[in-house]
């Protein structure tokens, strides 16, 4: 009972048809596809900060809390060993929250990202769209959290009589070169997740690690030692941090190594998860 | 001649047997390079002599790997409604998330025009703490609409889904056809080119039911491509032009859809599970044989022939007050009839032992269609087991048969007269007519 359909076989092959066929595994990712589905990388990320804070009383007051409590609780800490980790001409509640503030931007996205492929299984079963619009997605609903930070961060400043200066301007940099360590480490991570399920334990762990080893509550200035600042430098959240506390507060200087490193290794991150990501993306569907 | 929307050429798909997913854990991949670093120069060698072979030859019958889908090719032309038919894993739903590109063929190509919306499930991505508004972006925007084509249609699929009192109200709080009603609502308002559908239209209330069958009808006519799989075979007929039939992951048919229907209920009817069989226990009594005894030889039963229903029982011990039933049910899933006999009707099952239970229908009135058997006994249910169709083959009448029409027939007699119009007594000249007369002349 082979019958095969004869009946089109007088039809020409049309041009216009778009072809698919098992991918090459290695391949760039495909711009122009994840620009059409944009709105659903925006729908996406408000799902998650809408759901965040549905059924809660303080609602987005808890992307407060989190970072102030962090903030007493090593303030504290600090005050009870009598010495700070920063540098004596700032106010040690500012640095930590500069810190702060860009650490959660980061932990957050990290954490969330690399779970968007599990946690989003229902949708990757079921429909079509790049994969990379979960990941996206997750990053971009942390940003509503970190602009209350950034109040928060604000208010401490004016407080504490530490004003910004030209600096300032450079903020969006250091956010986007946050954004992107986040995502560089969240596609690798969210693919690995997918494929295998141990990755969902190593996260919480990197990320307890990697607050220790970030300037979040210390300034690299004040705590690491000269000579050990050129491999500190391989951490490339270390000059994101340290960037942003200096574009906030306009103390300090630039910190030309940290971000000199940082650049290319997050290039290589980047490009070499994007290439991953894609590579086992056609295989989510069916391992998922 | 229209152009083909969907062209599939030798597409195949293999799994792996066991796991959908080879590798669970990160140890045992490390484990597996670890393997694969000693036997890979030989398996390079290997397979340098014999060419180029995809790991785990899938060639090999005795490998672990099989083939949801094998070469299969087929068209479809724009404007054009292909249902696609099978039996649990025929390869349908694979099909489907090849075409919607959910996952990759493992070899072969398709080529599609224009945009393709799939919906595989109702509500795919619907959250339970949003809003019905809220869910309606969500939701339009996973099926592939931007946001301002879901704004744009945005109170025409609240009209549709009747929900507009609940639209600020959080999903969680709706009933299921709510539910229903606005997952479809959206999914109806796709404007894609190419629309995928698998089994959606198997759910919700009729009435509602009828709305989505009568806009996909509308979808189609607006020269939009429709690619439907569906159990509901009488959805099938109605909505599908041309029909392919799925086996093993093979091709088997493509034809007209009445062509295809045949064939499959034909070769559904060949199969072995037409019958229920299972083994004795020891400990407590159970069905171990049910069979409907149909008028024509694979399950077949022409309509208004006896129908003869079997079931064996063993009982390991005498039963008191036992209770046997069934239920015919369609192919939408709704029992149409139920039959029953209780000890208490007549003594039955009250030794140790093994007993046949045999119920006669002298003239069934199960309108055409398929159908399987509840079987309750005990606490026990057995479902969906013994597959039959009936068949209106044998009664033609003037009009052909429309599946659906009615879930029965029913014997009815019918009296016409002429009413002379100078007096409202006359029953002069009055005809008889019986719908069993009209259906047994042929």
């Amino acid at each position: 009972m082979e019958a095969r359909p004869t009946v089109h076989a007088a039809i020409p092959p049309s041009a216009d048809l778009v072809w698919y066929s098992a991918r090459r595994p290695w391949a760039v990712i495909d711009l122009t596809d994840l620009w059409r589905y944009r709105d659903l990388v925006a729908i996406l990320a408000l799902r998650d900060v809408k759901v965040r804070y549905r059924q809660t009383i303080i609602g987005i007051a808890w992307a407060l809390i989190q970072p102030l409590a962090q903030l007493v609780i090593f303030a504290v800490l600090f005050g009870l060993l009598g010495r700070t980790p920063v540098e004596p001409s700032m106010p040690f509640v500012v640095s930590a929250m500069c810190g702060l503030v860009v650490w959660q931007l980061f932990s957050q996205s990290v954490s969330g990202a690399s779970q968007s492929l599990v946690a989003n299984t229902n949708l990757v079963t079921k429909v079509y769209f790049p994969r990379l619009v979960l990941p996206l997605a997750a990053v971009l609903g942390v940003l509503v959290d970190f602009a209350v930070g950034m109040a928060l961060l604000a208010v401490l400043m004016l407080s504490f009589g530490v004003l910004p200066t030209v600096a300032i301007i450079t903020v969006p940099f250091f956010v986007l070169l946050t954004l992107l360590v986040a995502l560089a480490i969240a596609i690798w991570l969210s693919a690995l997740s997918a494929l295998y399920r141990d990755f969902q334990y190593v996260v919480p762990f990197l990320l307890q690690v990697a607050f220790f080893v970030s300037p979040v509550i210390y300034q690299t200035s004040a705590l690491i030692p000269a000579t050990w600042r050129p491999l500190y430098a391989l951490n490339p959240l270390a000059g994101a941090i340290d960037g942003f506390r200096w574009a906030m507060s306009g103390q300090g200087h630039f910190p030309w190594l940290t971000v000199g490193v940082s650049i290319p290794l997050l290039a290589l991150a980047l490009s070499t998860g994007l290439l991953y990501f894609r590579r086992v993306e056609r295989t989510f569907a069916d391992r998922i | 001649m229209t152009r083909p929307a969907v062209r599939v050429e030798s597409l195949s798909k293999c799994y792996r047997i066991g796991s959908r997913e080879p590798y669970h854990r990160f140890s045992e991949l490390l484990l597996r390079w670890g393997r694969r670093a000693i036997i890979a120069p030989r398996e390079w060698m290997h397979r340098a002599r014999l060419g180029a072979v995809p790991n785990g030859n899938p060639h090999d019958p005795a490998s672990n790997h099989f083939w949801a889908l094998k070469d299969v090719s087929f068209e479809v032309h724009e404007g054009e409604v292909l249902g696609i038919v099978g039996r649990n894993g025929a390869g349908k739903s694979t099909l489907l998330k090849i075409l919607a590109r959910i996952t990759e063929p493992t070899a072969g190509r398709f080529g599609l025009r224009g945009r393709v919306a799939s919906l595989l499930e109702v509500g795919t991505g619907f959250h339970p703490e949003l809003t019905g508004r809220d869910n309606i972006y969500l939701n339009g925007a996973v099926l592939g609409m931007t946001r301002k084509e879901i704004h744009r249609k945005f109170d025409e699929i609240v009209a549709f889904a009747e929900t507009e009192r609940f639209l600020e109200t959080p999903v969680k709080h709706y009933s299921s056809g709510m539910h229903m009603r606005l997952a479809f609502a959206v999914a109806a308002h796709l404007e894609p080119e190419i629309l995928i559908v698998d089994e959606v239209l198997a759910v919700g209330d009729p009435e509602f039911q009828k709305k989505c069958i009568g806009r996909m009808g509308e979808v189609a006519r607006s020269g939009r491509t429709v690619l439907l799989v569906s159990h509901d075979l009488n959805s099938i007929a109605t909505l599908a032009d041309r029909c392919i039939l799925l086996h093993a992951g093979k091709l088997l048919s493509a034809d007209n859809t009445a062509t295809v229907l045949n064939t499959y209920a034909e070769s559904l009817h060949r199969s072995e599970d037409t019958v229920y069989e299972d083994a004795k226990s020891q400990n407590s009594p159970k069905v171990i044989f049910a069979a409907v005894e149909t008028s024509s030889p694979g399950n077949l039963h022409l309509y208004g022939r006896p129908l003869r229903v079997r079931l064996e029982i063993a009982t390991p011990r005498a039963l008191a007050n036992a209770r046997v039933s069934f239920q015919f049910v369609n192919a939408r899933g709704t029992p149409v009839a139920h039959l029953w006999t209780f000890d208490s009707d007549r003594p039955m099952l009250r030794s140790a032992g093994h007993h046949r239970l045999v119920c006669t229908i002298d003239s069934p009135r199960l309108y055409m269609g398929r159908y399987t058997l509840n079987v309750y006994f005990g606490e026990t249910v057995l479902r969906d087991i013994c597959p039959f169709e009936v068949s209106m083959r044998e009664m033609p009448r003037e009009l052909p048969w429309q599946p659906d029409t009615c879930a029965y027939l029913e014997d009815a007699s019918w009296e016409i007269h002429d009413v002379p119009t100078d007096s409202l007594e006359g029953a002069h000249g009055s005809k008889h007519y019986y719908n069993e007369a009209i259906i047994t002349t042929k």
